[in-house]
Formats: C-alpha cells, sequence, structure tokens
C-alpha cells in the first residue's frame, strides 16, 4: 500500500534488476485479493472433499437442476447481447450517419455512460415500476386498451423475456458505446469509391461496411454476453429465487450449501469462469483484429 | 442521405429513447405514489427518515471513499512505474488489471470466503474490522478495470520521464515525485476513475451481501422485498447519484480541457 518506492538496492552500482520491486505493491495485491481467490476456485473445482485430484465435480454438474440453469443463463445472455447489438447498432448508426441531427450525439453518449452503469438493485426495481403488476406500463395498457399484460400476452416481468429487457437497458446504451469509434472509423472515401464504382447503398452496406465492422460487432456480442452472463444483483433483486440461473444458484450456494457438495459449488463458479472467459477471450481476438481497420 | 435512412434512424433513435425514459419514468411516478390519489414525496421522506437508510448509505460512502483511495496508492504508482521503468510489462498489467471484467464478481467473492475464513492462514472474514478492509480490497479489485485505465490514459497525456528526471535533478524523492508532480497532472484522470468508483461501490450488492455487510446495495434488496413505495424512491435517489457521479466526470474533463487551452 505504500508509494512504489525501488528497494535500496537499485542503484546502478550493483546492476541487479530490481525494478520489478516497484510494481511489488500491485502483484502483491492482486495476487492475494484477485489470483489466489479465483485460483482457490479453481482448483476446488478438481478436487473432493478430502483433497484429491478429481474430474467427479465437473461430470457433477450435469445433474440435477444445474444444466437447465446453464442453459437458461446462456439464453438470456444471448438474447440480451443480440437484440443489445441489434438496437444499439441502429441508434449509434443513426447519430453516426446523420439521419438525426447531429446534437443529438453528445448527450446520447453522456447517457450512454451512465446508463451502463445502471444495473443492479435499483435498476430492477425500474423495470418492476414500469411492467410490474401495478407497474406504469401495464396499468396504462390495461386501463386504456383493456390488455392485461400477463393474461393476453403471456408477459411476466419474472420470467426470462422480462429479464431479458431488463438486461436491455444496460446492454443497449454499452453498444453504443463500443460501437460508435468504430462506425466513426468507416471512412468517407470508401463509401464514395464504391459508388463510383456503381455500388447500391444496399451493396455498399453488405460488401464493404458489414464486412470491415464485423469483428467489431461479433466481438462486441460476445462482451455483452459475458457482462449479461456474470450479473448478479438485477436477477436477483428482480426475480428473487424464482428463476433457475447460474448466478442465482451460485449465490444460494455460498448463502447455504444448497448443493450439499461445498466442491460441487467450486465446480459452477469455474463453469462461470470458463463462459465469461470464452466470450472475452474472442472480444479482445476480434478486437485486434477490428483494430487494424481503425487508424 | 435517403428518406427511408433517415425515417429508419429516426425509428431506431425514437425507439431507444422510449426505451430508455419510460422505465425511469415507471420509477419516479412509482416512487410519488405514496399517498393515495395524489403525488407526494411521502416515499421519500420515510426512507430518509429511516435509521437504517442513514446507517448503511453511510457505510457505503465510506466505503466508496476507502476504495478510492486504496486504489489511487495501488494504481498511481505501479502505472507511472511500468511507463517509467517497465514499459515491456505494460501488457501484461493491462491485463492482469482487465481480469475483473472476465471473473463475475459473485466467483471472486466465493473466493473470499474460502480462502479468508475462520480457519485460514489469514482469518479476514472472523472479525469486522477484517472484513471490512477485505471488502474494500474486494472493491478495489471491481473498480480496477476502470481506474487503471484512467490513470494511464492521463500518463500519457504528460511526459513521465522528463518530469521525473526534472524532480529528481532538483532532488526529490520517489514520495515527492509521485506525490506533488504526477498525482498532480494526473489529477483530472484520477477523479473520473474515483467517480466512477463512487459510483459502481454505492450501490453495489454481491460483495456486501455474501460478505454481510451493512451496506447500501443489500439494503436496498431487502426494503424491496418488505416494503411497498421506499424502495422506488431510494432507486431514485441511487440513479441520481450515478447521473451525478458521470456529471462530474464530464465537468472535470471539460474543465481541464479548458485550462490546457488557455495555456
Amino acid at each position: 500500500m505504500t508509494p512504489a518506492t525501488p528497494a535500496p538496492g537499485t542503484r546502478p552500482p550493483r546492476r541487479l534488476p530490481l525494478t520489478w520491486l516497484g510494481i511489488l505493491p500491485f502483484l502483491i495485491f492482486v495476487t492475494l485479493f484477485l489470483i489466489l481467490p479465483t485460483a482457490h476456485i479453481v482448483i476446488g473445482a478438481f478436487q473432493d472433499r478430502s483433497g484429491a485430484f478429481t474430474l467427479q465435480n465437473i461430470r457433477d454438474l450435469n445433474t440435477g437442476t444445474i444444466p437447465s440453469s446453464y442453459w437458461i443463463s446462456v439464453k438470456i445472455s444471448v438474447a440480451s447481447a443480440a437484440l443489445g447489438c441489434l438496437i444499439g447498432f441502429a441508434m449509434a448508426a443513426a447519430v453516426t450517419f446523420g439521419a438525426v441531427p447531429r446534437w443529438i450525439k453528445a448527450p446520447l453518449m453522456t447517457f450512454s455512460g451512465v446508463a451502463s452503469n445502471f444495473a443492479g438493485v435499483p435498476l430492477a426495481f425500474a423495470f418492476l415500476a414500469t411492467f410490474g403488476p401495478v407497474g406504469l406500463v401495464t396499468v396504462f395498457l390495461r386501463n386504456n386498451f383493456g390488455i392485461v399484460l400477463q393474461r393476453d400476452l403471456g408477459f411476466n416481468i419474472l420470467s426470462f423475456w422480462g429479464l431479458t429487457i431488463t438486461y436491455l437497458f444496460f446492454q443497449i446504451p454499452l453498444m453504443i458505446l463500443i460501437i460508435t469509434p468504430a462506425l466513426e472509423g468507416l471512412r468517407r472515401e470508401w463509401r464514395e469509391a464504391a459508388e463510383v464504382l456503381g455500388a447500391t447503398g444496399t451493396q455498399y452496406w453488405r460488401m464493404i461496411a458489414l464486412p470491415i465492422l464485423f469483428p467489431s460487432l461479433l466481438g462486441t456480442f460476445a462482451l455483452l454476453f459475458a457482462n449479461a452472463f456474470g450479473a448478479v444483483a438485477t436477477a436477483i433483486a428482480l426475480t428473487g429465487s424464482s428463476l433457475n440461473i447460474v448466478p442465482i444458484q451460485l449465490y444460494a450456494q455460498i448463502r447455504g450449501d444448497v448443493l450439499g457438495n461445498p466442491n460441487l459449488g467450486y465446480a459452477m463458479a469455474f463453469g462461470m469462469i470458463v463462459v465469461t472467459a470464452i466470450a472475452n477471450l474472442i472480444y479482445i481476438w476480434l478486437r485486434i483484429r477490428a483494430e487494424r481497420w481503425l487508424k | 442521405m435517403n428518406p427511408i435512412a433517415r425515417l429508419f434512424g429516426w425509428a431506431a433513435l425514437v425507439f431507444g429513447l422510449l426505451y430508455f425514459f419510460i422505465p425511469l419514468t415507471g420509477l419516479v411516478e412509482f416512487s410519488l405514489k405514496a399517498r393515495r390519489g395524489v403525488y407526494s414525496l411521502d416515499a421519500y421522506a420515510k426512507v430518509i427518515g429511516d435509521p437504517e437508510f442513514q446507517a448503511t448509505f453511510g457505510y457505503s460512502v465510506l466505503m466508496a471513499l476507502v476504495t478510492i483511495v486504496i486504489g489511487v496508492l495501488i494504481v498511481v504508482p505501479t502505472a507511472f512505474w511500468v511507463r517509467l521503468k517497465m514499459p515491456w510489462a505494460r501488457p501484461y498489467v493491462e491485463f492482469i488489471t482487465l481480469l475483473p471484467l472476465v471473473i463475475p464478481a459473485i466467483v471472486i467473492v466465493f473466493g473470499y470466503i474460502r480462502l479468508y475464513n475462520t480457519s485460514s492462514w489469514l482469518p479476514m472474514t472472523g472479525s469486522v474490522m477484517g472484513t471490512n478492509i477485505l471488502l474494500a480490497f474486494g472493491y478495489t479489485v471491481l473498480a480496477l478495470p476502470y481506474m487503471y485505465r484512467a490513470v494511464d490514459t492521463g500518463l500519457r497525456t504528460i511526459d513521465v520521464a522528463t518530469l521525473t528526471e526534472a524532480a529528481q535533478s532538483l532532488g526529490a524523492g520517489w514520495g515527492t515525485i509521485l506525490g506533488r508532480i504526477i498525482l498532480p497532472n494526473v489529477l483530472v484522470a484520477v477523479l473520473s476513475g474515483a467517480f466512477l468508483t463512487f459510483a459502481i461501490v454505492i450501490g453495489e450488492f454481491t460483495l456486501a451481501a455474501l460478505l454481510d455487510r451493512p451496506a447500501f446495495g443489500p439494503y436496498l434488496q431487502r426494503i424491496g422485498a418488505n416494503k411497498p413505495y421506499e424502495p422506488f424512491a431510494l432507486a431514485v435517489i441511487s440513479f441520481g447519484i450515478t447521473w451525478a457521479c458521470m456529471g462530474l466526470i464530464q465537468l472535470v474533463t471539460r474543465f481541464s480541457k479548458h485550462t490546457r487551452a488557455q495555456n
């Protein structure tokens, strides 16, 4: 926690490589509070109760309600990431390519910065107050059109779609924040060159713009996926324990060992790391590819 | 721009804006409905008068400030040192600071609970103070990606090596260089990192709930299950705080641009 001062022995006469001591406090900190705790979980996932190596915990992930909770988590994450990408892309494109007045862009970016951080418990309340049993939209539809959300449209905020549209509230702004620089990187010259060669607008998008943007789009999709997959607070505040998704099940497991096997809990957490790590690796790899075009 | 594209653009924008503003309107409207038939601030009055609100909110504010201090003490010297002496290590350090975005918070805190329990070599969860410190460290980890990136970007705009040599030739030690040369020069970056950290910590739920600390996030969740209108007033307040933090980031960034332009 002390400022990174070099050890007394770093003066020129002794030419031992000691400069790394300057980042020692940082290394100790991340080892103790990031690396070791995570390693403990990962190692625990491959141990039985006595500490011997086993793959049984990983195999046991395929029992009981665990596969279905992973499946519904993945479905919610894919749905909210895909819709987030689509809507966010359309909005970013609208402000970047001048379909709407220019001045809208700056406030939209600021708002996206706020909204992408507005996850967690308060967000769940906002959607309960809007789409819940006595929410603004629910009551409005009932009084003016005689539509009861739950009865007529089969919609329930405490469900797959309820959670998905709630997550979209932070997914769309995140997409706008990440994709706008990529859209700005599309040079006017490319479009003009395409037009000179006789391309239509659709052809330009299909054959030039989208292939260039493809790594950014897919990469952002992966990031949004990981973002939704790890969200705990929103889900718990919105659904309590009525929806069986991975973070909620892991939360219950940490609270009270509901699986009856601590190492199975480790395996579940390990599974979460694997899923988000794959999604993030895809994001990083594709971003490196995308940056070739953004200079 | 042809009319169809223009129409499509407007449609996307209007749809998105409705998507953002309807839930916020619903939230605010609901929080004002505590008194039957009329809009009132009753729910806010009740919430702000609740001693548990004051206690948990105070706790979270304090936690946020402690987290910011720890974050600055760890991140600023590290980012400085890496830029000055170990540029080859920058990608690795950056990779480590991005790990909290990959490893879900619930997994990190799970590790804390198992690694630092009462029977371990470092029994931090054994005492209240120890758990508080663990929570602050946990928050520092969660804020690490944002803090590091902010400070590193700030350092890029100044000439670290020249400033350091100039200070050294005038006899400054490392503490003076960091505290009186580097920190004031990257203050704007540190402040934006700090406000973002504040916004993250103030409503954080997972870590505080699983470490069983009386923070604002768990209180919000608990009251949401028991009270009719108060939680919505609390949600409005916490959205207001997030908004204020982001506004302050914009403000300090703009302010710094102005002073730089005048020079």
